[in-house]
């Protein structure tokens, strides 16, 4: 299967909104090559402005840039914003509901090697909860395209959460994006994996081989964080009876909350969280990370039977 | 500049405390202190220097100005409703369930806030950016920020001004509320920012200094200031916080206590505006 790191999808997708939109502005933080935003540069100078070691001032520029009619998009590394620029994201963005765009690439333990400095485990759960924020993690590298035209098109902060790691490319060219609304990728009965990201993946090739076991598992693709698609997570609560979350982030604030709340208010069922169980990372190749921190296919299966097991015993 | 204008700008000032010391009496909260040391400032910015359409609040060409020390509402909002941007008798909702009238400014409610701000040092990355945007679309608006002395200690307020420096930010243009007091008492001793002129110098801005309670100095700088070429501007106004209520006056503990009905009384007294 063809494999497209998501920021690399990121970087060729601004240059299409730079065409198509003279509005659209770019800043970065000392990382266009990392974060992929040097295409935009190398296609229009004239609208990218980097803005040296400096997130916080970045996303504050960001917001005048919007208060102004631009539509700016923000890149670093996710530990760097929202981390460590959360205030100007809160304040200067998403209280007075600015056009401003945060793409942040290197997200979780996939970004290897750096280590635990570098390995954001918690942007998602900083910006949940934050009003007036959309949050898109695409999946692949298709998604990541439709995920930064569709961004653009929203009149308000939207964050986009972008890996390091060469992923799966799941999708055609041809499919329908459409913010806030899950994706069904593979339909089953007797339990979901609600996954988003790059574990989006890991879930279909869990799904393929509990499908060996006569286990149907249908797959849901949240690549809308927020709003989150509550109706089609009721639907696969009813119809499967068991959860299992799946995300390359911490278990504490993701998705795996996200959708725990959302089954425990409308329609209880055991829902298991696989993520990063609420720890740093550390230096590795992000296949021995993923390996390590629980976040492979053989995760994801061992907790589908654990969680069906439990459903059955339940039953009898 | 004739003496006449000069006048009808300090009596304006004066109106403006009067809002200011009403407004913050009647939310029983708020912030006089740093509201009053930056009257005059605000006021001639308002009535005498910036561009701007109070009937046409998002007009594009208008010149800006960020209140980058945002608990200096009361100032803000009394000079918006004295320039028609909203009505007067609304300055009396501050900080009231509902009101426009935020307990810091919200550019979302309030016709003519140009910048949502209250968590100090974020104001002036927010005036680059309009300035960047100016430059981009080819308008000549100018924007003007103002920061408080204590607020400079935020380390971003240092990204933005090296920032405005690199991208040639002529358009904005920058004043110092340089009170000398903050929460926890004076400046120079809670964390002094000083030398703060060499300190923008060094940043690649053209520095000024003036009497922030000067409106004469206050125009002169400002026009001094849109003749300079390729570099931001910071105007260094020299305050007094509390300025013009007697026993306010470089008192720290006026930063962010409201006066109580009979203290209004007596400041509206001393102020001619009872």
């Amino acid at each position: 299967m063809k494999k497209i790191a998501t920021r690399e999808a990121y970087g060729e997708a601004l240059v299409e909104l730079g065409r198509e939109n003279p509005d659209v502005v770019v800043l970065d933080a000392d990382l266009s090559k990392s974060t992929k935003t040097i295409n935009f540069k190398k296609h229009f100078p004239e609208r990218f402005f980097n803005m040296g070691v400096a997130e916080q001032n970045m996303l504050g520029t960001a917001a005048g840039l919007a208060a102004a009619g631009k539509i700016p998009f923000c890149s670093t590394f996710a530990v760097f914003a929202p981390g460590r620029s959360f205030d100007q994201l809160r304040n200067s963005i998403a209280y007075p509901k600015l056009n401003v765009k945060i793409a942040s690439s290197h997200a979780g333990i996939t970004v290897g090697e750096d280590g635990a400095s570098h390995q954001s485990v918690e942007d998602i759960a900083l910006v949940r909860a934050v009003p007036n924020m959309t949050i898109f993690v695409p999946a692949d590298a298709a998604e990541t395209k439709k995920a930064v035209l569709a961004a653009a098109k929203i009149k308000g902060p939207v964050y986009i959460r972008l890996g390091r790691a060469a992923v799966p490319v799941l999708h055609g060219e041809d499919f329908l994006f459409e913010p806030g609304k899950a994706m069904v990728m593979r339909p089953g009965r007797d339990a979901t994996i609600i996954a988003t990201g790059i574990m989006v993946a890991e879930a279909l090739t869990a799904a393929e081989e509990l499908s060996k076991e006569g286990l149907t598992v249908r797959v849901l693709n949240i690549h809308t964080i927020k709003p989150l698609d509550v109706e089609a997570i009721i639907s696969a609560a009813k119809e499967t009876g068991v959860i299992v979350t799946a995300e390359e982030h911490n278990i504490i604030g993701g998705l795996g909350s996200a959708v725990a709340e959302t089954v425990c208010e409308h329609y209880p069922v055991p829902v298991y969280r696989v993520g990063i169980p609420d720890v740093f990372g550390e230096s590795g190749t992000p296949d021995q990370l993923m390996e390590k921190y629980g976040l492979k296919t053989q995760h994801l299966i061992a907790a589908v039977r654990k969680a069906t097991e439990r459903s059955r015993r339940g039953r009898e | 500049m004739e003496q006449e204008k000069i006048a009808w700008l300090e009596n304006k000032a004066r109106e403006i405390r009067a809002h200011i010391i009403k407004m913050t009496a009647a939310a029983g909260s708020g912030h006089p202190g740093g509201s009053l040391s930056a009257a005059d400032i605000v006021t001639t910015l308002y009535f005498h220097l910036m561009r701007i359409d109070p009937q046409n609040p998002s007009w594009p060409d208008r010149d800006r100005f960020v209140l980058s020390k945002g608990h200096a509402a009361p100032l803000l909002y009394a000079v918006l409703a004295e320039r028609g941007f909203f009505p007067v008798a609304e300055l009396l909702t501050l900080r009231k369930l509902g009101s426009r009238l935020q307990g810091h400014p919200d550019m979302k409610s309030l016709p003519g806030v140009e910048m949502s701000t209250g968590s100090l040092g974020q104001g002036l990355s927010a005036g680059n950016g309009m300035a960047l945007a100016a430059k981009l679309d080819g308008r000549d608006y100018r924007v003007f920020v103002l920061l408080g002395d204590g607020e400079i200690q935020e380390g971003m307020v240092w990204e933005a001004a090296m920032a405005a420096a690199h991208y040639r930010l002529d358009n904005v243009t920058a004043f110092l509320d340089h009170n000398g007091l903050q929460i926890d008492g004076p400046v120079a001793e809670v964390m002094s920012p000083e030398p703060v002129t060499d300190k923008w110098k060094a940043f690649g801005w053209d520095v000024q200094e003036i009497d922030g309670h000067d409106i004469a100095q206050i125009i002169k700088a400002v026009e001094a200031a849109r003749r300079v070429r390729g570099k931001p501007q910071m105007i260094v106004a020299g305050t007094c916080k509390g300025k013009g209520v007697s026993f306010m006056e470089n008192q720290v503990d006026w930063h962010g206590t409201a006066p109580k009905p009979e203290q209004a009384e007596k400041a509206l007294t001393e102020l001619g505006c009872r």
